[in-house]
């Protein structure tokens, strides 16, 4: 069979890229694919960034400076959906894209068409919900949660297009975890058992399922917005026998487990790294898994935790209660595990390293922010307050982007052949590391002291924290420029990166020159 | 089937990935334009130009692609180990799917055991109802909303009892033309083939019927409180998968026509079967949950 | 107020519970961090390479493992014993002594008392000069309110929460009561104030476009003011409807029309249709020019009157006295040069709505 194949000779069966646009409008390469949904993240970041600015800008000071309300709602809700639809989830896909073949030895993807596809929808998706931003009316202004009937009967006329743009961004993350998930089971190079797999191999998978679980349900939660609005139906309207609060209730059982979507291959990354550079084997790898396995599972019964003021029964605020604090369990556990890693170990700290641990204290810190918010009757007061806005940026931004920040650091070699600047890479961890601290640590105090949240303006009390966090805010937007900075001049050349860049690494990745061929392991190697 | 230690066939580069983008582009922008327009009652109509113009993309595109895959297929460029790829993408396609319906099956659970119940006072909410809704029952199906919105109810006997025989038939007669196509069993093939297609479309012609029923003689419409609301989204989106289903077994039986598959090569083939299976069961349970009880 | 930076203690036996609980969990929280921390750091400082350290190479240890499964798993246990028992004594809104219906819309309050007559509506009292920075801020800023809703003190207040619109959240920090206004649900809340004053919070769920302008600001007085104030507010209702029949029989000139009708227009319509009246294009309908206003009184009493189903616009009918909407309908009519020198009388209205 093998040489029937080798026969047929498509031209990228040669072993270098073929050149021209076609090559990224066509291709099939999954490394190709990888690096286009990568950029395409670091784009959004940056579009989803700027909208943040307009929010710091906005709040520095109280009083209405720059924008109107109504604005400010737009780029709130954008900027949350950008940043998760956009940056952070298409930016693991690309990571994905570009490690998962080769980590376990696959000559590419299970099925690269629908790879490419997959990818080429998001340019689309995103450009009709950036859009709708200058349409008569605006574009969405109802938080990226889109609650109805603030989505509905009050939203502006652009929903449609807001509704649209998630059902496709929603088909390509599915056609994209689907094939995550193929190939993880199905193209596995010869000896490489599931428990030999690497965890970002593993942590994968389980977002996968995760994405093929959920996904579908925000289509149908969209679904419903778009009927309620345009077609007459009532759905979240109690005249006509439903419940706003049942949007909720659909759309966190979506918004929970894309919560863990955004986290778990961070966890896959960071175990990654920390055992390259402690030069030490993880620590408790089956655990790591289970636990893993765990989270997911508790992923889908705990979604009601955003719901607590909604008034739901008593009996069912305990059980989400209860139900989400269980999670800290298996998510210690994996912490535990990392400390017991660099425990004894022989440690360096390159730049993945430096990110790889502030990723693990920050997350951490949001971790403990996130399990006072599960207490209900605390959590009575601290919802809809910066203390959640604090919360969750100390798990997406300290920790998701960290952690894709050091992943790029990390395989960067792979990927370009050239070792990045590590000066600058460690100046670009240091500001970061300052600035995000100071951006999103005194959010706590605020939201503690009463500042709710998507507030254009607010009162005198919160003005010296809002001043601080939108320092703090310009200086950490300013700091990724560093890295933008760092990743061309990578690209474009430096020092030349052996194989194997990092003293303490593991996995089949390694064993591939940098930068990696355009084809690797197109006969899959025996993993013993 | 991490074992095997062939060589995986990688697609070669192909235009119709992007092609296929454009098209769900167009197809979003589109929509959503031709939805605003019917609101605003704007007449231009652009959007929904758009929108046809995005949906014969995907046409040609699904055309073009399907066309490479078969000659690819046929050439026997492909590796067992790609066909397993496909039968596993499949099956996750279809768990989305489940997934899809299960957020509408969802809104009808929670519509009837909460929220109505609710509207009637039950729970905690005994002060809904008297405050806001004084006079208003709980009851399903939902007959009057507490809006005032009254309805009639659509019972399981006659057509929906008829559609529920059919469909589940027709997954018989679709079960043995693939075993008839294991059994090189062409005549087999073809004629239970052909049956499932006419049963798929006795089944949509049935319910196109149900709905002029619905509408004109019971008053049961989309618009009509979150029972019919819950009624149309799901027999509705049933019903589109039929309709795609039903293409997919005619388009299976062109290629038996052409003298395509054979007993151990035909993921196409069986891909269009899970799938027939899968909107079968979907079917048995919206029976039981929309219509029995 | 000074600037703070943790939880509010509030003026409440639950409040204060809650507080407490924050505070236990907080200093649990910090504890293992510490550990947790401090391990790495440990590590990080002890285990560098440059210290030349070899590493050692143990890599599982199952005991390990279910000791730090199992200790969190028994200091969660310690964590939801509390908080158990506090949330359910802050559900419990059973034996109540007063209850206040709660009605969020965009973007105020209504308060209305169940065993009294007595309602009205509770709306942002921060100039916009303020918030446009064209004024100095005043020390409440944000934080005031036209008329606050009034409890009386060491009583069991119970609040019915509702909205007619979109969602919103009743908040008032001092009190650890939070609690969304559902359209077409009620919820129930309840509060005990030991200390009179006044207590200010805000709406805590995104309702649109002035959301951050929706305060909420209680006064908890002893019962014995409480009462005489309720009374007082009694009478006044009373008084208000008797003045408004004796009104519906005289006539309001213009500059009587235009001027309530400008006041009532910024207080409750400029949110939306912009003080300059060309409304939010795509969002909120312009006022100037158009058809409706130019040339259909009716239809333009009945859209201020009823609202429009299925939009923001509201029912105003009940919100605003006849004279209000008479002066609001007369206003628009004949502001931002739509000059169609209509007047509309009280009793205009009133004919309309018994119609
Ligand atoms: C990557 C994303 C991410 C992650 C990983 C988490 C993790 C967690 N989140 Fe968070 N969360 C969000 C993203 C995330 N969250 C977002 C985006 C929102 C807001 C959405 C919106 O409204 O817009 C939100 C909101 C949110 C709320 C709702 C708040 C509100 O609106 O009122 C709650 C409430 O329970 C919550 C809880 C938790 C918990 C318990 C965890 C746990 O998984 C954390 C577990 C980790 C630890 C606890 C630390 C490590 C553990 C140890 C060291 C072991 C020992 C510890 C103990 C025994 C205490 N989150
Ligand atoms: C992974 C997701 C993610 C990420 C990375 C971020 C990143 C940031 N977020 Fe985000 N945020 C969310 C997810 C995320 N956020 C979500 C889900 C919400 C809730 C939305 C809702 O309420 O509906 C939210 C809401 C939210 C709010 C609350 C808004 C409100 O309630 O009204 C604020 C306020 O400060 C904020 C700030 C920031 C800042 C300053 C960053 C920074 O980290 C951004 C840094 C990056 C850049 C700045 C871009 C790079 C630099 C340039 C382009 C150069 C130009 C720079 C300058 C001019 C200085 N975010
Ligand atoms: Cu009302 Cu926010
Ligand atoms: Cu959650």
């Amino acid at each position: 069979m093998s040489t029937v194949v080798g026969e047929m000779d498509h031209q990228d069966h040669h072993h270098h890229a073929p050149s021209g646009i076609t090559r990224w409008l066509f291709t099939t390469n999954h490394k190709d694919i990888g690096s286009m949904y990568l950029w395409f993240s670091f784009i959004m970041f940056l579009v989803g960034g700027s909208m943040a600015m307009v929010i710091r800008a906005e709040l520095f000071q109280p009083g209405l400076q720059l924008v109107d309300p109504h604005f400010f709602n737009q780029m709130t809700t954008v900027h949350g959906l950008i940043m998760v639809f956009g940056a952070v989830m298409p930016a693991f896909t690309g990571l994905a894209n570009w490690m998962i073949p080769m980590m376990i030895g696959a000559p590419d993807m299970a099925l690269p068409r629908m790879n490419n596809w997959s990818f080429w929808i998001l340019p689309f998706a995103f450009t009709i919900l950036l859009a709708s931003l200058f349409m008569e009316g605006g574009g969405p202004a109802f938080g990226w949660t889109f609650y109805a009937p603030l989505s509905t009967t009050y939203s502006s006329d652009s929903t449609a297009l807001f509704v649209f743009s998630v059902h496709i961004m929603g088909i390509s993350s599915i056609m994209g975890a689907i094939n995550v998930i193929v190939t993880i089971m199905n193209m596995r190079a010869p000896g490489m058992n599931y428990m030999k797999m690497p965890l970002f191999v593993w942590t994968w998978l389980i977002t996968a399922f995760l994405l093929i679980a959920v996904m579908p349900v925000l289509a149908g939660a969209v679904t419903m917005v778009l009927t309620d609005k345009y077609f007459g139906t009532s759905f979240f309207d109690a005249a006509g026998g439903g419940d706003p609060v049942m949007f909720q209730h659909i759309f966190w059982f979506f918004g929970h487990p894309e919560v863990y979507i955004m986290i778990l291959p961070s966890f896959g990354i960071i175990s990654a790294i920390i055992p390259a550079f402690a030069r030490k084997p993880l620590f408790g790898y089956s655990s790591m898994v289970y636990a893993t396995g765990a989270i997911a599972i508790l992923s889908f019964l705990v979604w009601a935790h955003h719901m607590f003021t909604t008034g739901m029964p008593v009996a069912a605020e305990m059980f989400f209660m209860y139900a989400t604090m269980l999670i800290s369990v298996p998510t210690g556990v994996k912490v535990f595990n990392w400390v017991a890693t660099m425990w004894r170990g022989s440690i360096t700290f390159e730049t993945p390293m430096l990110f790889a641990l502030a990723f693990v204290i920050l997350f951490t810190i949001g971790g403990f922010s996130g399990l006072m918010l599960a207490i209900t009757p605390v959590d009575f007061q601290y919802h809809d307050t910066y203390f959640v806005v604090a919360h969750f940026h100390y798990v997406l931004v300290s920790g998701a982007i960290f952690s894709i920040m050091a992943a790029a650091y990390y395989w960067l070699p792979k990927w370009t052949g050239h070792m990045y600047d590590e000066k600058l890479g460690r100046l670009h961890f240091w500001c970061s590391l300052i600035s995000v601290n100071v951006l999103f640590f005194p959010m706590h105090f605020a939201g503690l002291a009463g500042m709710p949240r998507r507030i254009p303006d607010y009162s005198l009390q919160f003005a010296d924290i809002n001043q601080i966090v939108s320092i703090g805010g310009f200086a950490f937007g300013l700091s990724q420029l560093i890295f933008l900075w760092v990743v061309i001049k990578c690209v474009k050349g430096g020092e030349k990166a052996p194989a194997k860049p990092w003293e303490g690494a593991e996995g089949l990745e390694w064993t591939v020159p940098s930068p990696a061929p355009y084809h690797t392991f197109e006969t899959p190697p025996e993993v013993k | 089937m991490a074992t095997q230690h062939e060589k995986y066939y990688v697609p070669a580069s192909s235009p119709w990935p992007i092609v296929g983008a454009i098209g769900l582009g167009l197809i979003a922008f589109g929509a959503g334009h031709t939805v605003i327009d019917m609101k605003n009652e704007t007449v231009d109509g652009w959007g929904s130009n758009v929108l046809w113009g995005g949906i014969a993309v995907m046409l040609i595109m699904l055309f073009g692609w399907f066309r490479d895959q078969i000659n690819e297929s046929m050439g026997g460029l492909y590796s067992p180990q790609l066909g397993h790829s496909y039968r596993q993408g499949m099956s996750w396609f279809i768990f989305s799917e489940i997934m899809f319906f299960a957020a509408f099956f969802g809104a009808l659970f929670y519509a009837r055991v909460i929220a109505v119940e609710w509207l009637g006072g039950a729970s905690n909410n005994a002060m809904t109802n008297e405050v806001l809704w004084p006079g208003f029952e709980a009851m399903w199906p939902l007959t009057e909303t507490p809006g005032g919105t009254t309805t009639q109810a659509m019972g399981w006997m006659g057509l929906p009892l008829y559609n529920t025989i059919i469909l589940v038939i027709s997954s018989f007669t679709c079960h043995f033309a693939h075993v008839g196509l294991e059994k090189n069993n062409r005549k087999q093939l073809t004629l239970f083939l052909g049956i499932t297609i006419v049963l798929g479309c006795i089944f949509l012609y049935l319910q196109g019927a149900e709905y002029v029923h619905a509408y004109q003689d019971l008053g049961l419409t989309l618009s009509s409180g979150v029972y019919g609301n819950t009624f149309y989204m799901l027999t509705g989106f049933h019903g589109m998968h039929v309709t795609l289903g039903t293409i997919m077994l005619i388009v299976m039986f062109l290629r038996v026509l052409k003298g395509h598959f054979t007993p151990d090569n035909h993921f196409a083939f069986q891909a269009t079967s899970w799938y027939w299976h899968f909107v079968d069961v979907v079917w048995v349970c919206l029976f039981i949950f929309v219509y029995v009880i | 107020q000074s600037s703070q930076l943790n939880l509010t203690q509030g003026v409440t036996e639950i409040s204060n519970r809650v507080y407490d609980l924050h505070m236990t969990i907080f200093y649990i929280c910090c504890v293992i961090g510490l550990l947790v921390f401090g391990a790495m750091f440990w590590s990080m400082i002890a285990h560098r390479k440059k210290q030349g350290v070899k590493p050692a190479t143990f890599h599982e240890n199952v005991k390990v493992e279910i000791a730090w499964t199992v200790i969190p798993f028994l200091i969660l246990i310690g964590m939801a014993i509390p908080a158990t028992s506090t949330l359910i004594a802050m559900e419990d809104t059973s034996e109540s002594d007063v209850t206040v219906l709660v009605t969020g819309s965009q973007w105020k309050w209504h308060y209305k008392y169940f065993d009294h007559d007595v309602e009205f509506f509770s709306l942002l009292a921060t100039q916009q000069e303020q918030i446009n920075n064209r004024l100095d801020k005043g020390e409440n800023y944000l934080l005031e309110v036209d008329r606050p809703l009034v409890i009386p003190t060491g009583k069991k207040v119970r609040f019915l929460i509702t909205s007619d619109d979109v969602i919103h959240s009743w908040w008032v920090p001092d009190f650890a009561v939070k609690k969304d206004a559902n359209p077409g649900f009620i919820n129930e809340a309840w509060t005990k104030v030991d200390e009179p004053g006044i207590y200010r919070g805000q709406c805590a769920e995104l309702c649109g476009k002035d959301h951050g302008f929706m305060p909420v600001v209680v006064i908890a007085k002893e019962p014995a003011e409480y009462d005489a104030w309720i009374t007082e507010q009694e009478q006044i209702a009373k008084q208000a409807k008797a003045e408004e029949q004796r009104l519906l029989a005289m006539s309001m000139t213009e500059a009587e029309l235009m001027q309530l009708g400008e006041s009532v227009y910024l207080g409750n319509c400029a949110a939306c249709h912009q003080p300059n009246g060309q409304g939010i294009p795509g969002v909120f309908p312009s006022l100037v020019g158009t058809d409706m206003v130019l040339n259909d009184l009716p239809a333009h009493i009945d859209i201020v009157v009823n609202g429009k189903n299925g939009t923001a616009m509201q029912a105003f009918g009940n919100q605003l006295s006849l004279r209000e909407l008479a002066a609001v309908i007369t206003y628009e009519r004949n502001a931002w040069g739509n000059s169609t020198g209509d007047l509309v009388q009280a009793a205009d209205v009133n004919e309309y709505k018994n119609n």
